[in-house]
């Protein structure tokens, strides 16, 4: 750079470098996030499309959109893409990635090359599964229960597991690389405790990744071996136990849950402190309460097999724990609304995403609670109860939080600023056609229709029809951001370096930042989301 | 963190680093953490065969003695040993002694080679008695209940041929450390790496230690 | 509705019922605490939505009006924070502890009066009576009778659901699970398959027909059934040989098995264990998992030599046999000899 460039105004780390390998063989944590976000954008679409077609075909009683097979098929690629390829990654590998390292002050993540390899191992085995259960289709559910999976299903069963298997490694690599830049690479005064929760909520969600995944991988070996090798360790014929392989991919798979949910709850308290003008309520029990969700959240995973045969006590044991694990979740939500109070509040788009977030989530929550309590479960277990549950959560929650996410930090990102008018008119979009999609749902499972079905009793058409055209206006409202986001990339006004007036490390550098992040080494000296400070300056 | 420069070397640390001090401390830890997930991954496998092994106990345990347990004695013994070799190797890095660095590398990765063959040859030999129930393979067990003991033939290669994959893996990675101790471009770089790559060494070790306990020793 | 499945399902459950038809009593006492748990977590949210409105409204950017000094201290809010917690927790363990005791009393069921075996299989449900009635598809069961279920599967797992019963339990090949209801009200109920089993699942259907006591009775006479499933027990276990060894006839020695049924074993290992029919069946499938002590384990395993419907009946009719059973049969064949 030259001295006269470096006087007028620091070279964004998009200025320069547009060729292909720029791209594709960078190492700079902001352009790693870029790709994260082409790659999960375009598998949310894939899954968003298997879901309309599953609404489609469920609007009326019979099978007569696709074949039964079809149907199965379009289910496992919905739960496999949206879980692995794009919650998952969702918030930590897009904004995290971007603003780990800029929040913690730090130029780059710790490895930047495992950085760029868990992108390529994430696109690679997320396209071969694509691949894999386009050409043969895959129709297990994303859950892979045995004995079904192992010596029922056919087609490309083990071909999925090996892509999902692979993904995997991308997250652990993920999880490393986030875990030691917060340990190590923190500004000078950045104690644990003036973190910005969105850096604790990384954090925590990294730990899980790291510690629940192998076990993960671990199950999977074992099943691809079992199917691929004949080896029988899940088989009830050879003294084997199918329900082992419950307990196993619970293990994991519950704790997941926490990892698609945590680094949503991290944003949202980053936007409702900044459109507030104030600090979070109860800083401390906020960080507390993500740690305590990710130890006890390692404790619960039996809780999706009431049913299936555990033992009673276990089942108990187990109940209990899902009520514990509910604790710091009530303490969150009820400090987000304590931020509110005698704050100066601005609802903007981003805002009534945040705003949506702490609704829907509660609800989610709460349907968390019924189903925690055994006899409730017993009911209510695989059927579309549990279907409207985890949507609330994962749908209502965290994809709301991400989109809110993109939003307020897109400014950052991009050096753009989002059309306001358009972005408030997909938020509302969205909220009421989630209501319409998903809250049918919670009524149609206490009565009685039970998941994964193609075909149903013609009672409950009216419920179904009312969720499928909720879905149809989901998809305008998903499309929507897309357009105006990608439209604001080239007429969006520019965005000053802090267009929110926010705390935040990331505020401080300009919008987009340079290559390094900040011109000159970053100290804190105060507790985070001080708003007070900046509003009286 | 600061940056005042490092006192122990004039090398510039990676570019996301202030100072080397804190690289290594973010290696190591890395390491560490990346230690843990594969604690977890062969925890996930040692759990269903500790559920298997207390569902079927004496199958289990008779299925054991169908091991080769000098053999299996033998390869543990080795495996501690290239373990300490590797140790001298991390020591001798850091001691800037090129040629003893280089040698105690060669000896750990002879070691460990000399492991794999062993390893195959009871597989192979395995083999030769049936008692190798995948892809089809016929499986004629002895004892009673050979249904039961195709289970723990299952763990028996799903634990060691996962191992064998990590040893593998070591042993390509020590391998470029040979060839990077060769060149000897930025020892203080190497040393980080070797103690990285020892790290993982030793963990492997640990893993084997706790297959020959669970697979070669419960026998009763 | 598909016109294969049509005539498998039930006629009085049409209408949408937002709340399932309660056909039992633990359907009703399920439903206070479903409406429990939805007033609870309405009141709150109502008091989370209702706070945010009135925040968003008071403390608007624009009202300057509003008083926003004397935040609350570190102190008050850890003050909230716990007492938030606290009354939580007391709230959830309420909650606990009453779906837990419902929960419990769902599993340990009354005395039965009957058990009836539910096999199911990709996509049907197959049902076999005490008196050895087979049916597909349908149960018949009478009202007000305590109604035990031996569910277990042939393949993969499925799931036996009956939302009137608020009931459902997985079906999961190589066990057994039991299962019970009283059924209150007659009619025709809804039974689905719940767990995901493949192409069909969403086929697996069927109904469960509670009948008064009479026309219970005669629709078990229209079905003629031929025989019970004791005795077709006993003649598959002469058919499988185990008579050869369990009878005394052959040099094998192996116990002898009347008045086995609810007796506690002595095992090989040290511990004694109760023979139910849990072990009844795991003797036979995995002979080598429990040894009765004094004996040698040379019972093969009979596991994929057996259907499930065989192996119920073998169970029924051990179980069947009361002590001396077989002591009475052996002297009155004796008695034949010698004459
Ligand atoms: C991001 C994902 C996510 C999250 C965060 C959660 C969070 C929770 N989940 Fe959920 N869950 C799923 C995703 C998620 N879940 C999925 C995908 C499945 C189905 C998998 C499958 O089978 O395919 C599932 C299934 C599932 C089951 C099994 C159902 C069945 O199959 O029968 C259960 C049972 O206990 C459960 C419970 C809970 C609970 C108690 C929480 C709690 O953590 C929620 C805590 C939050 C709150 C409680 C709200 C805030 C609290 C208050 C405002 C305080 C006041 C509250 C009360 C007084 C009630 N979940
Ligand atoms: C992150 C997770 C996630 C997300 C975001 C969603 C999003 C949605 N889901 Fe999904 N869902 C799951 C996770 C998720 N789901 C899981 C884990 C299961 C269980 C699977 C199993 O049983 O194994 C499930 C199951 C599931 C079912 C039950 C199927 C069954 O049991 O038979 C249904 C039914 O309504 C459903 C609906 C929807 C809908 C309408 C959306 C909507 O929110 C989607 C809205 C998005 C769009 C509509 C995209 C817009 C796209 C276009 C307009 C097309 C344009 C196309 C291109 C440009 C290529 N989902
Ligand atoms: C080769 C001889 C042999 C045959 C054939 C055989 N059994 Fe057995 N059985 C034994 C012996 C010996 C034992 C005791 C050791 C044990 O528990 O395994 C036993 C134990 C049992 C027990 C447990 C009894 C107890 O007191 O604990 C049951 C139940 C049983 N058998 C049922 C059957 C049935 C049903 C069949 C046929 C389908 C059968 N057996 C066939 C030899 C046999
Ligand atoms: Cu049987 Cu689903
Ligand atoms: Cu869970």
């Amino acid at each position: 750079m030259s001295e006269a460039a470096a006087n007028q105004a620091s070279e964004s780390y998009l200025s320069r470098g547009w060729r292909l390998r720029d791209w594709l063989f960078t190492t700079d944590h902001k352009r790693v996030a870029w790709l994260y976000t082409v790659s999960i954008t375009a598998f949310f679409f894939l899954g968003g499309l298997a879901a309309l077609v599953i609404r489609l075909e469920l609007i009326t009683p019979e099978g007569d959109v696709v074949s039964a097979d079809a149907y199965n098929q379009l289910f496992t690629i919905h739960g496999v893409v949206m879980v692995w390829f794009f919650l998952i990654p969702s918030i930590p590998n897009t904004l995290g990635n971007f603003l780990l390292p800029l929040m913690v002050g730090a130029k780059d993540l710790a490895f930047p090359k495992l950085n760029i390899i868990s992108w390529y191992i994430y696109t690679i085995g997320g396209v071969f599964t694509i691949a894999a259960v386009i050409t043969s289709g895959v129709d297990t559910g994303w859950t892979f229960y045995t004995p079904y999976s192992t010596q029922y299903a056919d087609r490309a069963v083990v071909a999925a597991l090996t892509g999902v298997f692979v993904v995997g490694f991308s997250s652990i690599l993920t999880g490393i690389n986030f875990i030691v830049t917060t340990h190590k690479m923190r500004a000078p005064g950045l104690t644990w405790f003036r973190l910005p929760l969105f850096v604790w909520a990384n954090y925590a969600t990294s730990l899980v990744m790291v510690l629940a995944t192998p076990v993960l991988s671990a199950t999977l070996i074992l099943l691809i071996l079992e199917r691929m090798l004949g080896i029988g360790i899940f088989d009830p014929a050879l003294g084997g136990d199918p329900i082992l392989f419950q307990h196993l991919f619970w293990f994991y798979s519950h704790p997941a849950v926490y990892i698609m949910i945590l680094p949503g709850m991290g944003v949202v308290s980053e936007l409702i402190t900044c459109f507030s003008r104030k600090t979070v309520f109860g800083y401390h029990g906020m960080a507390i309460s993500i740690l305590a969700i990710t130890v006890f959240g390692f404790l619960v995973w039996g809780h999706h097999m009431f049913v299936s045969g555990q033992s009673l006590y276990a089942g108990l044991m187990f109940s209990f724990f899902t009520f514990l694990v509910a604790l710091p979740s009530a303490i969150k939500t009820f400090n987000w609304t304590a931020t509110l109070y005698k704050g100066k509040l601005i609802f903007s788009a981003v805002m009534i995403y945040a705003l949506s977030f702490v609704g829907l989530f509660t609800i989610g929550g709460f349907t968390g609670i019924f189903l925690a309590s055994l006899a409730v479960d017993v009911h209510v277990h695989d059927t579309y109860f549990v279907v409207a549950h985890f949507h609330y959560i994962m749908v209502g929650g965290m994809v709301t939080a991400y989109l809110g996410g993109l939003h307020f930090w897109w400014p950052k990102m991009t050096g753009r600023m989002y059309p306001e008018i358009w972005a408030k008119v997909a938020a509302l979009a969205l909220f009421i056609g989630f209501n319409l999609t998903f809250f049918p749902q919670y009524l149609m499972g206490y009565a009685g229709m039970p998941r994964r079905y193609q075909t149903y009793p013609e009672d409950f058409q009216i419920l179904h029809v009312m969720s499928s055209l909720g879905a149809g206006v989901l998809a305008i409202g998903y499309l929507l951001p897309l357009v105006y986001l990608l439209w604001s990339l080239r007429w969006g006004k520019r965005a000053p370096p802090n267009p929110w007036r926010a705390a935040g490390l990331e505020w401080r550098t300009d919008s987009p930042p340079p290559k390094h992040n900040f011109l000159e080494p970053q100290t804190v000296t105060g507790p985070p989301y001080d708003y007070d400070t900046i509003d009286n300056k | 963190m600061t940056t005042t420069p490092s006192t122990t070397s004039k090398a510039a640390p990676d570019e996301q680093f202030d100072d080397l001090t804190q690289q290594r401390q973010a290696d190591l830890m890395g390491m560490w953490i990346f230690l843990a997930t594969e604690l977890m991954l062969f925890g996930g496998i040692f759990t269903a065969f500790t559920v298997y092994r207390f569902a079927y106990p004496e199958v289990f345990a008779e299925a054991a003695t169908h091991l080769d347990l000098k053999l299996g004695t033998f390869n543990t013994a080795l495996l501690v040993t290239s373990s300490l070799f590797m140790a001298l190797a991390e020591r001798a890095v850091n001691a800037g002694q090129r040629r003893k660095t280089l040698a105690f590398l060669f000896v750990t990765i002879g070691i460990g080679v000399v492991f794999l063959g062993i390893k195959g040859y009871e597989w192979h030999h395995e083999y030769t008695e049936k008692l190798m129930p995948i892809l089809g393979l016929a499986f004629e067990y002895p004892g009673a209940h050979p249904d039961r003991a195709e289970m723990f033939f299952n763990f028996y290669y799903v634990l060691t041929g996962l191992h064998a994959v990590h040893m593998s893996l070591g042993l390509v990675t020590l391998s470029v450390m040979v060839v990077f101790t060769w060149r000897w471009r930025d020892p203080s770089r190497l040393g980080r790496q070797i103690q990285i790559n020892g790290l993982y060494w030793a963990f492997v070790d640990v893993v084997w230690v706790f297959i020959f306990t669970t697979q070669y020793l419960l026998r009763a | 509705m598909n016109d294969e499945v049509a005539p498998y399902l039930p006629e009085v459950e049409k209408g949408l019922h937002l709340i399932p038809t309660q056909a039992t009593e633990h359907a009703g006492q399920l439903d206070h605490l479903y409406f429990a748990l939805v007033g609870a977590s309405a009141i709150i949210l109502l008091m989370v939505v209702g706070l945010i409105a009135f925040f968003g409204f008071r403390y608007r950017a624009g009202n300057k009006a509003a008083d926003r000094s004397n935040l609350p201290s570190t102190r008050t809010e850890n003050r909230v924070e716990i007492a938030v917690l606290a009354a939580m927790l007391v709230a959830f363990m309420g909650f606990f502890a009453w779906a837990t005791t419902l929960y419990l009393d769902s599993y340990r069921g009354p005395e039965p009066a009957m058990t009836i075996d539910v096999i199911g299989k990709q996509w049907m449900w197959k049902i076999q009576h005490p008196d050895g009635t087979r049916e597909i598809n349908a149960i018949h069961v009478p009202v007000d009778e305590v109604i035990r279920l031996r569910v277990t599967s042939q393949d993969v797992i499925h799931s036996f659901f009956v939302p009137a019963f608020r009931l459902k339990r997985d079906v999961v090949p190589g066990t057994e699970k039991t299962a019970w209801f009283k059924a209150t009200e007659p009619g025709e109920y809804r039974l689905f398959c719940a767990e995901y089993c493949g192409s069909f699942h969403s086929r697996m259907l069927g109904k469960v027909v509670v009948m008064d006591r009479g026309d219970y009775q005669a629709w078990l006479t229209r079905q003629g059934s031929g025989q019970t499933l004791a005795s077709a027990g006993k003649q598959l276990f002469q058919a499988h040989g185990c008579s050869g060894c369990h009878m005394g006839k052959s040099n094998a020695r192996a116990p002898s098995l009347d008045g086995l049924y609810g007796r506690s074993v002595a095992l090989d290992s040290g511990e004694v264990i109760l023979a139910d029919e849990a072990y009844i069946r795991d003797s036979i499938l995995q002979p080598d998992k429990h040894i009765a002590a004094g004996y040698e384990p040379i019972m093969p395993s009979f596991a994929g030599q057996l259907s499930e419907e065989d192996i119920l009946r073998i169970v029924t009719y051990i179980k069947s046999l009361q002590p001396g059973d077989w002591v009475k049969e052996s002297v009155k064949e004796n008695e034949g000899e010698s004459r």
